[in-house]
């Protein structure tokens, strides 16, 4: 372990003819309906093509079509995996161009959902990793712990999956009575069980043989690329747009941005992305921590709600820190009541324009688990 | 069936039991259906969701299965758009007789949130392959696709399967197709 396993070849001396291979958009592991055109020699990669568009779902055509309240549930839709993390950048900058301050508990009750949205985010990440690999029993680990979390979302909004939450000047709904003790409930699980997976997965020696020094990506790359989120801090670049440039109320919590520092092969590899993602889970529990005993339990979350939502002319552009990286939404607003453009800087698409970048040279199997490192979601890629 | 509970008097030799052959092979048709191991868009999560332990897929006998080839039924999970829709009827193609489809979610049945705007949405996924069973919701809760998954067992159960047969090979015959 350590040594770069990243294979050098010297093209004059071998005489292979090169084969091209479809993978996706029906593959179990292109997580969603990617498309790669991969180029081989031999068993090495020389080249890949991402293919996009087998979910574009015209999102920023309907945000046109649509009023203010009603992108939320589109929005939703992107990355569907963290649905309250992605409503967050989109409703802060609404409310930003209204000028509308909206009360404490609300933002206490934002930063609540987002964190144990993010906690349920990473679960699956780190479980559709394993499963890539061929771990099958982590992701039945993981899923059980995720259903906790669902649950409060879902007793909080109504829905499982997708939210629709958040709402300009507000939330939706007010907390329930057993809020607390049902997310003290849910943090102290995941605390318990953490640790299980790190022994059970991500120290595992066949893991750490598949994922060390593989697919490695220098914070240069990474930086020149503009990718975000664990794929840039696991390159060992502490960027976190909670720390370096704090939205909300993210500058009274205390928590420590992780980054990946090569402990096991070289830094920027695939491990190293995925232990960040399992520590950020433990972050995310202190934040919730510390946010749940500071939260003002009396309060209208309803309080602030504009009688209608129409902006003033003009523009923004938003951004917060989702799961995957940096979200941000660039809204121009000509004073009606729907957006006359909103374009969307998703994450998953700049994380994965690296992909050819970082892929030469390794095995096709080598391919898979770089995919898998990534962490995107088509929803977000093609939008 | 409860044949196994009667301990107090035994069937001596075995027992028999008398029904039609189709009903025989209904009931073991209906119990171990395979699937193809295929996810589209949100509801993709919500079915990874019903594979895993606090809902519990399996216990219907279904095995996923990553080939089109050795799959009984096939989930659309998900808003299908213009570019995948002809992975889908190719997918749907591939599959061998008798096949069956569960259409998950708003998407698939209808276009869902898409329906007006989307420009690149197919406007529900029966325009292109026959859906046997919709399950309504966007996504649906994953108790909603195991009572999908029930009234797909109950269609095969009463289904007169040999008269489907005979009907698909005289089509076939029509179409100049020899398939056997």
């Amino acid at each position: 372990m350590g040594e770069k396993r990243k294979i050098e070849l010297d093209y004059s001396q071998l005489d292979s003819e090169r084969m091209r291979l479809n993978v996706g958009p029906q593959h179990p592991s292109t997580h969603g309906v990617l498309r790669l055109e991969v180029e081989l020699d031999g068993e090495i990669v020389t080249d890949v093509i991402p293919h996009v568009g087998y979910l574009h779902r015209c999102f920023e055509k309907h945000c046109e079509k649509m009023e203010y309240p009603m992108v939320t549930p589109y929005i939703d839709r992107l990355d569907y995996i963290s649905s309250m993390n992605n409503e967050w950048p989109f409703i802060m900058g609404v409310e930003q161009m209204m000028g509308i301050k909206v009360p404490e508990k609300v933002e206490y009750l934002r930063v609540i959902v987002s964190e144990l949205n993010r906690i349920a985010n990473h679960q699956i990440a780190i479980a559709t990793f394993g499963l890539d690999a061929g771990a099958f029993t982590p992701l039945l680990w993981l899923f059980r712990d995720r259903e906790m979390i669902l649950a409060i979302l879902e007793k909080l909004s109504g829905g499982r999956l997708l939210y629709n939450y958040f709402r300009v000047g507000g939330m939706a709904a007010d907390i329930y009575p057993t809020f607390k003790e049902d997310v003290l409930a849910a943090i102290s699980q995941v605390r318990k069980t953490n640790p299980e997976i790190l022994n059970l997965l991500l120290l595992n020696k066949i893991f750490i043989d598949r994922t060390a020094s593989v697919g490695i990506l220098p914070a240069d790359v990474a930086i020149n690329y503009g990718c975000t989120g664990p794929m840039l801090r696991g390159s060992g670049v502490p960027y976190d747009l909670r720390r370096t440039e704090p939205y909300s109320i993210y500058d009274r919590f205390d928590f420590e941005v992780q980054i990946g520092k090569g402990e096991v092969g070289t830094v920027g590899d695939c491990w190293d992305r995925n232990i960040v993602r399992y520590r950020e889970i433990e972050q995310s529990c202190n934040i919730i921590e510390q946010a749940i005993n500071q939260m003002p339990m009396e309060g209208d979350v309803k309080e602030a709600f504009p009688k209608k939502v129409r902006p003033p002319k003009g523009e923004i552009y938003c951004k917060a820190e989702n799961p995957k990286g940096e979200l941000g939404f660039y809204i121009v607003s000509d004073g009606k009541n729907n957006p006359e453009r909103v374009k969307c800087r998703s994450t998953s698409f700049v994380n994965l324009s690296v992909l050819p970048e970082i892929s030469k040279g390794y095995m096709f199997a080598d391919l898979i688990m770089i995919l898998g490192s990534i962490d995107i979601v088509l929803g977000e890629v093609d939008r | 069936m409860g044949l196994l509970n009667r301990l107090n008097e035994p069937f001596e030799g075995g027992g028999i039991v008398l029904g039609t052959v189709e009903d025989i092979l209904n009931w073991g048709r209906a119990k171990s259906d395979w699937y193809l191991q295929f996810g589209l868009a949100c509801c993709a999560i919500e079915f990874m969701a019903v594979n895993a332990p606090h809902f519990d897929f399996m216990r219907f006998g279904t095995i996923p299965r990553t080939s089109p080839r050795q799959a009984d039924f096939i989930i659309i999970s998900g808003t299908v758009t213009l570019k995948m829709a002809e992975r889908i009827k190719r997918l749907y193609e591939q599959m061998s007789e008798p096949k069956y489809v569960i259409s998950m979610g708003s998407c698939s049945n209808c276009g869902g949130p898409y329906w007006e705007h989307g420009y690149h949405v197919l406007k529900g996924v029966d325009r292109i392959i026959p859906v046997d069973v919709y399950v309504p919701g966007c996504p649906p809760r994953p108790e909603a696709l195991e009572e999908g998954m029930i009234l797909l067992q109950k269609k095969i159960r009463h289904e007169a399967i040999f008269n489907k047969r005979k009907r698909i090979a005289e089509e076939d015959k029509k179409l100049g197709l020899n398939i056997k």
